[in-house]
């Protein structure tokens, strides 16, 4: 029986091994050496924060990989042996596959900033991380400060964690303006707002230059390049993340900043694939980076990749992209392209915001300013529907008929205040347009594409 | 798995400590109840009325000042830090302990009543007694053990509700369904069957008596309501006596079926109920503490549906059994009249004969792809025993169901169901087996009504597309113990029987992925549904089963 070996069991290869265990009855085994079993990574801060017990970051009860014949092992992997077509792994032994999936995700990146190898210095990406940081800020009294560098997703995520126990947090944010790279500056300053509101001390345009170490080769201090020294028990390293390749340097397979692969997520190496964060685009897919690192993209390669194994050899083609976040206590989601900065937003494209008087509620619609046609939107405070924007997209809607049809897309829970009008009369008076807002329609929302017209 | 000391390491520390107005609250709501305490060993309070509003007080006070403490100071949004953390909340200490005192104060309450000072005759003493002044003042009766209850509930439905929709106060859809809940406990549960005592004997009643009744509270959750004595009450208590009891036979027929046809059973389960309001408000600390696990799904199949099978016979042959006697005695003008019954015995038991048959051949006709095949061999199952036993009484006749005789199985019923579940493990074990265990495992209404939300209503809880992340705490929070992430993940839309419609798995997500919503029937319930953003053709490969 063909041994189909997954290194990883995050969410890229536990998707592969599920997909696989449905279309064959290959022997499937997955090597880890984080935990025994899948958990869901994005749910981490959730157990520090004392919303759920690690266990139940767990999708499925620890019954079910036997009952679907997937083989854990618990193991590093030090070396791929593609030519005995073998895993040698440290404490455990050798591993002979027949094909084999990398799925070994992400490690946090570390800039090589003086002092950061320190106790007390870390990242927030795996399990290992979650309980470095259980001791080395359990309380306000151990840790009096900490700060976190890097103003991203984790670097929000991590303050928000700490706040949680009340622990005094710098955020030091090398943009102008907290994640502006991604977001447009509207948004993100809404997000610069929100941060201060829950009292982070956020410090824009600032760069982490040491970390000071106490006598026992613990952080004490950082210093910035505005001059400053900030006393602190923990420094979160959060400047984003980059693929957990090291163990593969020898080994022939073709890396990158992570492992090459083709539109199929084959490597180089035949039977060897890589999918999730840890693989390579040889070249970017549309506007997508060659590098994904998000839940979804990794989910969708694992089914791709569980095709082309079982026979049916197909590209990793995803669809229109999305994606979502929590800021605190801000919800954001994302539908399609909407660019902060060139290059990156192109000259055609322009965006229509709205914001809410007081509260932390916005939107920004991205459409090229010639034809009007509609290229993403971004939303926050607000939840909207996938299925309705995916279909707008694939129909290249124009942006009227987005702002026209916006209930349509409406997710938040019922009885929330809908602010759908306010939305269009803003963009009535900018485009001195008269368009008047269309009633929800069930027949639209779940009616075929053309039912839309 | 490896779990952290979290005792260890956050001993009285934020998010578990309480801070100062936290704690000062907690000592104003304790002193409440400790002077219901000392009124229940007897502590002989001079001026009961004045010693009771101000233990009533101190405890709605004591609560809605504690979640000022503990919700004013921060900004809207989920408040869940440290639940896990907490003693009370995460099966430490003082849950059990709470469980135990809950545990305990319903033994008292349904099997020890003198114990709380109830007398047959003469006055109550002890608690109850302390309750007089305010029974007198609704109902002009004096104080039972059930008054003194229904009050203590209702201020906890009360006062807790006002802590829920401080938590939730960015949710809008949880603001209103608090309200809902905290009303229909006031008005209905409370104030209007004390208001509806002081009919009795009055000219609108043409002198008759109502039974103490919960307008809301439908059989068979009210598995009384179909009683003799009831029914005799009703009958001699003019045309609302009447009215009351075609609404209570409308309430379970007509109007349920209609409401959860177009908003799922949550109408009533966290709209209206009570044992929901308690669940949802008092009960709300400890929602995360429900079984998720396969295993305690199946175990709930089996018990709920058994109980429901057993109330149905058991109602059967109680209203049969008075049928029989063909009608009831009253006095008018001293003299005795003897009261004819319209419906016959045998009209009713053909009639809810053809009722089931009806039922259960339009689910196997029309519904079966929608049972799992346990469920319908168990649908199978029950059906041939009520039938059977059905008929064996309508033939036999001798009172009896099967071997047993009605009285002892009402009975049975009472204790086992009435009390031990619905009281004394239901609430009793909120701390331990989480807020909703009566109403998961063991009523017999929302397994009706949940029966019709699982395969005919407009209700469900839809999943956004491809956005959910398996999280987790759309599960973790769920009071009724649906894996929901497991739906979720798989873009699935939720539609389950047991499925109240609290709303806070849709509040915890922190994707947007759930919602709750009414929508057609078609496509309702889609298990291929797509998680967009993939390939179209490698959805339709994925959707091949």
């Amino acid at each position: 029986m063909e041994h189909i070996v997954i290194i990883g069991n995050g969410i890229a290869g536990v998707s592969a091994a599920r997909h696989l265990r449905k279309l064959s009855d290959k022997k499937i085994s997955i090597v880890s050496a984080e935990t025994d079993y899948f958990f869901s990574r994005t749910a981490l801060m959730y157990v520090y924060m004392g919303h759920m017990k690690f266990e139940h970051t767990q999708p499925y009860e620890n019954w079910f990989w036997k009952k679907n014949r997937i083989n854990l092992v618990k193991g590093f992997v030090n070396q791929v042996d593609h030519a005995n077509k073998k895993l040698i792994l440290q404490d455990a032994p050798e591993i002979a596959y027949d094909k084999l999936i990398i799925a070994t995700g992400s490690k946090p990146n570390k800039f090589g900033w003086p002092g950061q190898d320190l106790k007390g210095v870390q990242g927030l990406y795996s399990k290992q991380d979650l309980d470095a940081l259980e001791a080395n800020a359990p309380n306000k009294d151990v840790c009096n400060r900490a700060v976190i560098v890097g103003g991203g997703l984790i670097g929000i995520e991590l303050a928000e964690m700490l706040r949680s126990r009340d622990i005094p947090v710098t955020f030091l944010v090398r943009e102008s303006s907290f994640w502006n790279g991604v977001l447009p500056s509207g948004e993100s300053n809404m997000i610069n707002e929100h941060i201060l509101e829950h009292h982070i001390d956020l410090r824009l345009e600032t760069n982490l230059v040491e970390i000071i170490s106490d006598e026992n080769g613990r952080a004490k201090a950082v210093t910035t390049d505005k001059g400053d020294t900030i006393e602190c028990n923990v420094v979160g390293l959060t400047a984003g993340v980059s693929p957990n390749v090291d163990f593969l340097k020898e080994s022939g397979i073709e890396l990158g900043r992570g492992v090459k692969v083709n539109r199929f997520l084959e490597t180089n190496i035949e039977d060897i694939y890589a999918i999730g964060d840890c693989a390579e685009q040889h070249e970017p897919i549309g506007n997508r980076r060659p590098i994904e690192a998000v839940w979804y993209t990794g989910r969708m390669m694992g089914e791709t990749v569980a095709q082309t194994i079982c026979g049916n050899r197909i590209e990793y083609k995803p669809g229109h992209w999305f994606n979502s976040a929590k800021f605190l206590d801000v919800e954001y989601q994302t539908y399609g392209w909407v660019f902060a900065k060139p290059p990156a937003k192109k000259e055609f494209e322009q965006h229509f915001h709205w914001r809410h008087a007081t509260e932390k509620i916005c939107i920004t619609v991205a459409y090229h300013k010639d034809t009007k046609k509609f290229l993403g939107i971004n939303t926050f405070g607000i939840r909207m529907r996938h299925e309705i924007f995916d279909r707008w997209l694939t129909e290249e809607r124009g942006v009227d008929h987005v702002v026209e049809y916006l209930k349509d897309a409406n997710f938040d829970p019922e009885f929330y205040k809908h602010y759908e009008a306010e939305i269009l009369a803003q963009y009535n008076t900018e485009f001195g347009t008269h368009l008047q807002p269309k009633k929800k329609s069930w027949k639209r929302i779940f009616g075929k594409a053309s039912a839309t017209v | 798995m490896s779990t952290y000391d979290k005792s260890m390491a956050l001993t009285g520390q934020p998010p578990k400590a309480l801070n100062t107005g936290q704690k000062l609250s907690t000592l104003l709501g304790m002193t409440g109840l400790a002077i219901l305490l000392l009124a229940i060993f007897n502590v002989n309070f001079p001026n009961k009325g004045l010693w009771l509003t101000i233990s009533l007080l101190a405890i709605f006070v004591g609560v809605v000042w504690f979640s000022k403490a503990a919700y004013g100071h921060k900004l809207k949004g989920i408040k869940n830090d440290g639940v896990w953390f907490k003693s009370i909340s995460s099966l430490g200490l003082l849950g059990w302990l709470a469980g135990i005192a809950l545990t305990g104060f319903y033994v008292v309450l349904y099997f020890y009543p003198e114990f709380l000072g109830l007398a047959a005759e003469g006055g109550n003493t002890g608690v109850i007694a302390l309750f007089d002044p305010l029974s007198r003042l609704l109902s002009g009766n004096p104080a039972s053990q059930w008054f003194v209850y229904g009050t203590l509930y209702t201020v906890a439905i009360l006062a807790f509700g006002i802590k829920f929709i401080w938590k939730y106060r960015h949710n809008r859809y949880e603001v209103v369904r608090t309200i809902s809940v905290v009303f229909f406990q006031t008005a209905f549960a409370f104030l209007i069957p004390e208001f509806m005592a002081r009919l009795n004997g009055s000219a609108v009643l043409s002198g008759g008596k109502l039974p103490y009744y919960d307008l809301k509270n439908m059989w068979p959750l009210n598995y009384n309501n179909f009683e003799g004595y009831r029914i005799k009450d009703f009958l001699t208590s003019g045309n609302i006596g009447l009215g009351l009891l075609i609404f209570g036979v409308l309430t379970i027929f007509v109007i349920s079926p209609i409401l959860t046809y177009k908003y799922g059973k949550r109408w009533y389960c966290s709209w209206v109920c009570g044992c929901g309001g308690l669940a949802e408000t008092a009960g709300d600390s400890f929602r995360q503490l429900s079984d998720k696990k396969v295993s305690a799904w199946k175990v709930e199949r089996w018990v709920i549906h058994s109980v429901v099978v057993f109330v149905t016979l058991m109602t059967i042959a109680v209203v049969s059994s008075y049928l029989k006697a063909g009608g009831y005695w009253v006095q008018v003008d001293g003299e005795k009249q003897f009261i004819e019954y319209w419906l016959s015995n045998e009209a009713f038991l053909i009639g809810t004969f053809a009722l089931l048959t009806l039922i259960f051949g339009w689910v196997m006709l029309f519904k079966r792809k929608e049972l799992k095949k346990d469920a319908q061999y168990g649908a199978i199952g029950y059906f041939v025993i009520i039938l059977a036993l059905v008929g064996f009484y309508f033939f036999n006749g001798e009172g009896n169901i099967l071997l047993f005789k009605t009285a002892s199985v009402k009975k049975t019923y009472g204790f086992l169901i009435g009390s031990i579940f619905s009281g004394v493990i239901g609430t009793g074990f909120y701390p331990i087996l989480g807020n909703r265990v009566w109403c998961r495992f063991g009523c017999p209404m929302a397994a009706i009504l949940g029966f019709q939300q699982r395969l005919f209503s407009r209700f469900r809880i839809s999943t956004n597309g491809g956005q959910c992340i398996s999280c987790g705490n759309c599960s973790t929070y769920c009071e009724m113990g649906i894996d929901v992430r497991a739906y979720a993940q798989k873009g699935e839309n939720i539609v389950r029987s047991s499925c109240v419609g609290c709303g806070v798995c849709s509040a915890v997500c922190p994707r947007g992925v759930l919602k709750l919503e009414n929508g057609p029937l078609e496509g309702r319930i889609d298990s291929n549904q797509v998680l967009l953003g993939n390939d179209v053709d490698l959805m339709d490969l994925v959707n091949q089963k």
